[in-house]
């Protein structure tokens, strides 16, 4: 089919209204004559107009296929583990894994590969995990993209289940990009929202884009599994129900499977008196009103009153004051910890993208007028070296430490 | 050694506002430019090429425009631009456009590496270039900091972590996707903006990549956007005043049953 009978406008149906006009997230429906016109060369079918047209005056016209779906069942989620511990996004994922199984009438599972990793089953069931399927060799000690992208093909391919959900970790964006190409099918990133469609019975995807800006929900009509990564503390974590029982599925394969292209050579971390951005529940950051490098000491104080994690603005990484690995923002980390305190921090676009999901915003600033303001639950319009100090000792004493 | 840089062309989305009447996004005035982690990977391929020798050929998928972006990469000091273009191609999803991109790869054949940034703005996925990899069926190393060495037959890289980065060595040819600590990209030079100007950008339709148009497009992607809403604006709180010992209280006070 041509690309232009892909998207039509129903000319006796559109009253010229110009609603889609304003919808269109690329600029590609233009009016001429009172009628809404395509500009083919930037429509991406992205279909916001179809949604948006309340008169009805907008068709997109995909290809029907016929699928099988009868064999795809469950919830898988996929547990990642590092030097043996499991990840504390994946109790995330079972938690919300429970109740998108509720609503299909299907059976949440659990994915673990590893190394002397059997034991750790017992805390999957404990969270809520019906099956665990547990490959257990030498070769899976460490993530490595091709034996885990191979193993968990093969056991996909074998157990066909109906949906596979991982966190949007460096593991899980590496690794389930490729599981998706090689078994064919649809893959959503950085999930913050997942329901099914009480109908169609189909994952529902809602996921932020254009820098938060808009977002979108996504589905995979006729692909198994629907997969999606989910992005880290925005689901809540299965509780513990100690003595909790499942079905342990042992898997083996073959060296052709578990062999690797690429080596791990070395995993170096750099040790923080703090805990890591990703997965701190509390983050205090500086930024360019910090003046200097020595000043991070007040703000590494205060994180480490509250048990949090020290993150920057890109002005103070650029500035050499901080290591990249703390940056927040559009090109450093994504973060939504409980609480997000800036402390000279004007909060520039690209910060806010970084942070705006934080449930609280704490902002310490000396400009009045400072943008991050805009987005604080609590402003503190003051001199940080006074402010972040007073806070340390009071959180202190409250914490008893 | 040949490299191949994939980038794509965004809206700055730091321009990107949402017109509070409508709940719509404005994209008057929005300029159009290479995604930022893109830079970085042109950035690095002509490092190596500078270190190395041979070609980098940097190549992008999306409407003619795009030309835009090719153009900047070439006064960078990439040799070759090649823009994959087509209205087949609109609907993409990154299944169908890491598979264009690899048909794209087949064609101009030789290449010892694949660069791409780590994502691109708009989309945030990260996917494209693990799609890449996967379907040339090329080892990948994903969120690259650092290049350590590099030789003929294999290169070892810093792929950065949660907490803190691995030491990976893999062979080449393969595919890495980079994020920003890798290098500071250089601005174009005058005579590499003049060289731009004259390059001629190669075109590669579907039928030239000789595409299975099952795999492309809106049909070829499994994935479809069904809703695209704004979220509720983050609406600004409460300034607070007074002694400094009083906010101190206050905001403990307000934070303690999050601790």
């Amino acid at each position: 089919m041509s690309f232009e009978k892909k998207i039509k406008i129903l000319k006796e149906v559109c009253v010229g209204c110009g609603f889609c006009v304003k919808v269109c997230p690329f600029a590609a429906i233009g009016m001429k004559s009172k009628k809404a016109v395509i500009d083919y060369d930037r429509c991406n079918l992205c279909g916001a107009c179809v949604e948006a047209c309340k008169f009805n005056a907008i068709e997109i016209k995909t290809l029907e296929r016929k699928y099988d779906h009868a064999s795809y069942k469950g919830v898988w989620v996929f547990c990642e583990q590092k030097k043996g511990e499991i990840q504390s996004v994946a109790y995330e994922l079972l938690g919300e894994g429970r109740k998108l199984a509720s609503k299909l009438n299907s059976k949440l599972c659990a994915v673990l590969l590893g190394e002397g990793v059997k034991e750790k089953a017992g805390d999957l069931f404990a969270r809520g995990a019906d099956i665990v399927y547990l490959v257990d060799s030498p070769h899976l000690k460490y993530y490595q993209d091709d034996p885990y992208s191979k193993v968990l093909t093969e056991l996909i391919n074998e157990f066909k289940p109906e949906v596979l959900l991982s966190g949007a970790t460096t593991i899980g964006r590496s690794l389930i990009a490729r599981v998706a190409i090689r078994i064919n099918t649809g893959l959503t990133a950085d999930c913050t929202g997942l329901d099914i469609d009480p109908e169609k019975k189909l994952l529902l995807q809602t996921r932020p884009a254009f820098g938060g800006n808009i977002m979108a929900t996504i589905i995979t009509p006729n692909h198994r599994p629907q997969m999606a990564t989910v992005r880290h503390k925005v689901m809540k974590e299965a509780a513990v129900e100690k003595g909790r029982a499942g079905t342990l599925i042992e898997k083996e394969y073959k060296d052709e499977i578990l062999s690797t292209r690429t080596n791990l050579i070395d995993v170096v971390e750099e040790m923080e008196e703090t805990i890591n951005l990703s997965e701190a529940d509390i983050i205090v950051s500086g930024g360019r009103g910090i003046g200097g490098p020595e000043n991070f000491k007040l703000i590494r104080e205060l994180a480490l009153a509250l048990g949090g994690a020290v993150g920057s603005s890109r002005a103070a990484v650029d500035a050499n004051w901080i290591p990249y690995s703390h940056q927040v923002g559009q090109t450093g980390k994504t973060v939504c910890p409980k609480i997000y305190i800036a402390c000279g921090i004007s909060g520039q676009i690209q910060h806010l993208i970084g942070m705006q999901s934080s449930k609280i915003i704490v902002a310490i600033n000396k400009d009045p007028d400072a943008p991050i303001f805009k987005v604080a639950t609590y402003g503190i319009v003051g001199d940080l070296f006074q402010v972040v100090p007073a806070l340390t000792k009071k959180f202190k004493q409250i914490l008893g430490k | 050694m040949n490299i191949i840089v994939c980038i794509k062309q965004v809206p700055n989305t730091t321009q990107v506002r949402i017109n509070p009447e409508t709940n719509t996004l404005i994209r008057e005035g929005v300029e159009s430019v290479i995604n930022p982690f893109d830079m970085y990977a042109i950035e690095e391929g002509i490092r190596l090429k500078e270190k190395l020798g041979g070609k980098v050929t940097v190549m992008s998928m999306g409407p003619p425009q795009a030309e835009e972006a090719l153009r900047e990469a070439i006064s960078m000091g990439c040799d070759e631009g090649i823009l994959v273009t087509d209205r087949a191609f609109a609907g993409s999803d990154t299944w169908a456009t890491s598979y264009v991109l690899s048909q794209a790869v087949k064609k101009i054949g030789d290449f010892n590496i694949i660069l791409c940034g780590k994502q691109a703005s708009d989309g945030d996925t990260a996917q494209v270039g693990p799609g890449i990899s996967t379907h040339l069926n090329i080892p990948q190393v994903t969120y690259v900091k650092k290049i350590e060495s590099i030789e003929d037959e294999k290169i070892r890289v810093e792929r950065m972590t949660e907490e803190g980065f691995e030491i990976i060595e893999a062979p080449v040819p393969c595919l890495l996707t980079v994020v920003k600590e890798i290098n500071e990209p250089r601005l174009p030079s005058l005579k590499g903006k003049m060289r731009a100007k004259k390059s001629e950008i190669r075109k590669m339709t579907a039928e030239d990549l000789g595409c299975d148009f099952d795999k492309i497009g809106l049909d070829g992607s499994p994935t479809r956007v069904v809703k695209i809403f704004t979220p509720r604006p983050r609406k600004g709180g409460e300034i607070l005043k007074g002694e400094l010992s009083e906010i101190v209280e206050k905001i403990t006070g307000e934070l303690k049953s999050e601790l």
